[in-house]
């Protein structure tokens, strides 16, 4: 489940050296307000990982490498330059002198490895250690035989060097990711557990002000390394509100970002008012939604059942169920991740067709089965259209709509659930990369008892192809290698484990003093929003 | 007196544990699992394992149960699994708004309902008792939601007298606890009119009306104060309930209640901070409870505590 592999050709033996100050526009100052339903329920960059915090640690803390703003772009941050041995197993990482944290002191290599320890340390809890284990020596400390990660070498103040165990293309993006975060050690042993809340970073903006479940203030970092950032003095979040709510604030002025973007049952008006014409942003996402079916039970097991199910389902319907919000997908992956095959043509839908496929699996009668849902709107929704077109080739559907836990429970569960529907399941894609749609989704090593390849298909050649795919670092075959990587799921679709339904698009709302260019607001690794590069219009 | 109190304060002792044990055996067999709730898709098995460790999380259930009474008993709610801090602090934090809210509300209800309730049961079997009984059934009746954002959307977007929800200072609080006090005013009006009503047919009211007492003082200060008693007890049912929050109408108004924290927590299955509310408010309730009791006899002297 180890999410390696490579996106752009970024890597290579020879140094990369670049200034992370590119072209600004917009003027500094100003304030805003951002509205999100969910607390804020911590800021430790080694824990938060959810869809309120991930954005906001983003801008508090800063990493190694980091990506263009609005793209998935890798761009080195808190590295002035790095370097790649040519086997792919040392990344050397020079960083930039005289950055500083927020409590002054300034950053060292040192705190690059305290800050990968603290993360892959065990008493620390977080869900994100699994994303350094390609570095040498990381099992060894994570089972407590060593002090330290002998893999990760401070070679001076100001350089580090990391030493893989195996070429590992994803290795930059764990670089970018939160969870390398560099964080100041006197700092976290003064807070102890509260780190998550008294947290200092060293990104564009500083913790001001936290009433706990009511309001976040951040204010901006003066001493921040890349000049002429963050474009705001202040950011407040206002947590705790509806999404309806948080538009009626929107119109009255009173916020300027929704970060749970515009409520389901407003959409359509929303869309079609023009007053809202220059206040709504809309950017594709890194997701496909999918209805899985367990291979390990019966029917599912069948090919031809599997076929049929995905040329019964009418994808276009769904998605104007859901008002448009999406596109018909036909694959697993989304299509602006590199490896989507566009001149895929998948399944069509076809009942005549599928009734045939059902019937040489000896099942023209039909069967009765399950489907799981997550109960929140506009899944059941989406999940009775799948009923009611499966019941025209005899499939009859009881749905079983359940709250989130306990249907990622009964995913990871062998044997228990024979169709799910993916949807609700608000992951953030962890990097952008294909592989992040593999391993633990469709690989053999999700498909484990708590694991979260819900179809349980494993299929030992394509893991192997993609092992083969992961460990190709070197940038002459960034080409290759996405070549690679849609051969695997095109294959995938043959075993038809998934019917992909669509990729959902994403909708974002702000004020109109809010000022900076749409990308920024549909950023892929900052979602919901890019909160360091967004400015007041004067 | 005394003796009376330590008797249902032993009583409520036992009740709340038992509350701990069912909830915390509720959540025991739940089938979600809060370690790879909080790991999340990407996380290897490792790491769930890990945090599953951490949390003490592979033990039998005796031992977590055990564990959590021994902290319990010396104070300590635990720490929160999602947001890694105290759940005691987490609590605390959302009290004042929740008691803030809880007391307007029903200062709201109370006036709505009593007012009405008084003015039903006078007029009982007139068309004007009709009418306000079936606004009282309609205001019950209505979902929080719809009466929240109509609330909002009158008083906040069109007559721009108060903001779109929030906390901190006395315009927040007016636009939820007036939604409350009319969703809930309904249930008082009807509890007190019907009560009142019995209150009316006794001997001692045609006594005062014969003795020339005006129909203001024979309801004030003859039926009222003999009425009034369920409406106590009701109050202290209501300090429980507020106690465990108004999700909907906090979640609207954004305003920070135990009602919203709860509602988090059971959406992250974070299983120390749903215990804690759940204890809060049956601490809650249980002390409403036991105020309503106490009370009772200041108001009839003829009740007795024992």
């Amino acid at each position: 489940m180890k999410l390696r592999a490579l996106t752009a050709a970024v890597l290579s033996a020879f140094a990369i050296a670049a200034s992370p100050t590119f072209a600004q526009e917009g003027p500094q100052g100003g304030s805003i307000v951002v509205t999100y339903k969910d607390d804020i329920v911590t800021l430790d960059p080694a824990i938060g990982y959810d869809w309120v915090n991930w954005s906001i640690i983003k801008s508090l803390f800063i990493r190694l490498m980091d990506y263009k703003p609005g793209t998935a772009e890798l761009t080195p941050s808190l590295a002035e330059s790095y370097e790649i041995s040519p086997d792919g197993l040392n990344y050397t990482f020079k960083l930039h002198k005289g950055v500083k944290f927020h409590n002054g002191r300034e950053i060292g290599s040192q705190d690059v490895k305290y800050s990968i320890e603290r993360t892959t340390n065990p008493k620390t809890e977080s869900p994100g250690a699994g994303f350094f284990d390609s570095i040498s020596g990381m099992e060894a400390y994570k089972s407590g035989k060593a002090k330290e990660v002998k893999g990760v070498v401070v070679l001076d103040p100001l350089t580090v060097k990391f030493t893989l165990t195996r070429p590992d293309a994803t290795f930059l993006h764990a670089m970018a990711i939160n969870f390398a975060s560099v964080v100041p050690k006197e700092a976290v042993d003064k807070a102890g557990k509260d780190f998550g809340k008294k947290v200092v970073g060293s990104g564009a903006f500083m913790l001001a002000e936290w009433k706990l479940g009511q309001q976040l203030v951040l204010k901006r970092n003066p001493d921040y390394f890349i000049k002429g950032l963050p474009k705001l003095d202040q950011i407040t979040f206002q947590v705790g509100l509806e999404p309806m709510t948080a538009l009626l604030k929107l119109e009255k002025g009173e916020a300027d970002f929704a970060g749970d973007g515009i409520p389901p049952a407003k959409f359509l008006q929303i869309r079609n008012d023009p007053k809202y014409k220059s206040m709504i942003i809309e950017g594709g996402q890194l997701q496909t939604g999918y209805v899985t079916m367990n291979v390990q039970m019966k029917p599912f097991d069948k090919l031809e059942v599997r076929q049929a199910i995905n040329m019964a389902i009418d994808k276009a319907r769904i998605v104007k169920i859901i008002n448009n919000r999406a596109l018909v997908a036909n694959q697993p992956l989304p299509p602006t991740m590199p490896g989507y095959d566009k001149d895929y043509k998948g399944y069509a839908y076809d009942i005549v067709k599928a009734k045939e496929l059902l019937k040489q699996a000896g099942l023209e009668k039909g069967f009765a089965t399950q489907l799981y849902v997550y109960n929140v709107d506009p899944n059941p929704r989406i999940a009775q259209a799948i009923q009611e077109d499966l019941s025209k080739i005899g499939i009859k559907v009881a749905l079983k709509n359940l709250a989130q836990a306990n249907v990622i429970a009964a995913g990871g569960k062998p044997m228990t659930a024979p169709m799910i529907w993916s949807g609700g399941m608000a992951w953030i894609a962890d990097f952008p990369d294909p592989s992040n749609f593999y391993g633990p989704i469709l690989g053999c090593a999700g498909a484990t008892a708590g694991g979260w390849n819900w179809s349980w298909y494993c299929n030992k050649d394509l893991d192997k192809r993609a092992q083969a795919a992961d460990a190709m670092s070197s940038p002459a075959k960034a080409a290759e290698r996405a070549q690679l990587w849609k051969g695997i799921f095109t294959d995938i679709m043959k075993d038809a484990p998934w019917a992909p339904i669509f990729n959902e698009q994403r909708f974002s709302i702000r004020s109109k003093r809010l000022g900076g260019s749409d990308a920024l607001f549909v950023d892929p690794v900052r979602i919901p929003i890019n909160y360091d590069h967004v400015y007041i219009n004067k | 007196m005394m003796r009376y109190l330590l008797g249902r304060l032993s009583q409520a002792a036992l009740l709340l544990l038992g509350v701990t044990l069912i909830t915390f055996a509720l959540l025991y067999i739940l089938p979600a699992d809060p370690a790879r709730q909080i790991a999340g898709r990407s996380a290897t098995a490792e790491t769930v394992a890990n945090i599953r460790t951490q949390l003490g999380l592979d033990l039998p259930f005796y031992q977590q149960y055990g564990r959590y009474v021994t902290q319990l008993v010396q104070g300590d709610l635990g720490r929160s699994y999602a947001q890694k801090t105290e759940v005691g602090e987490v609590v605390a934090s959302r009290l004042p708004a929740t008691l803030i809210l809880m007391g307007a509300a029903i200062a709201c209800e109370l006036v709505i309902g009593l007012v009405i309730g008084i003015f039903a049961a006078a007029q009982q079997g007139r068309r004007s008792d009709d009418v306000v009984m079936m606004l009282s059934f309609v205001g019950v009746s209505t979902p929080q939601f719809v009466a929240s954002l109509a609330m909002l959307y009158t008083f906040s977007v069109l007559l721009d007298w108060f903001p779109v929800g929030g906390y901190g200072e006395f315009k927040h609080v007016v636009l939820p606890a007036m939604t409350l006090g009319l969703l809930g005013a309904g249930w008082y009006a009807r509890m007190l009119r019907s009560s009142m009503i019995d209150v009316l047919t006794q001997d001692y009211i045609r006594t005062a009306r014969a003795k020339g007492a005006s129909q203001l003082r024979v309801l004030m200060r003859h039926a009222l104060r003999n009425a009034v008693l369920p409406v106590v007890a009701m109050i202290g049912i209501d300090i429980g309930l507020f106690m465990s929050g108004a999700v909907v109408v906090e979640s609207v108004f954004g305003w920070p209640g135990i009602g919203q924290l709860a509602w988090q927590a059971i959406q992250q299955v974070d299983i120390p901070i749903i215990m804690g509310v759940t204890l809060v408010a049956a601490v809650a309730i249980v002390l409403g409870n036991l105020l309503a009791d106490l009370v009772a006899p200041l108001i009839d002297p003829r009740i007795q505590l024992r």
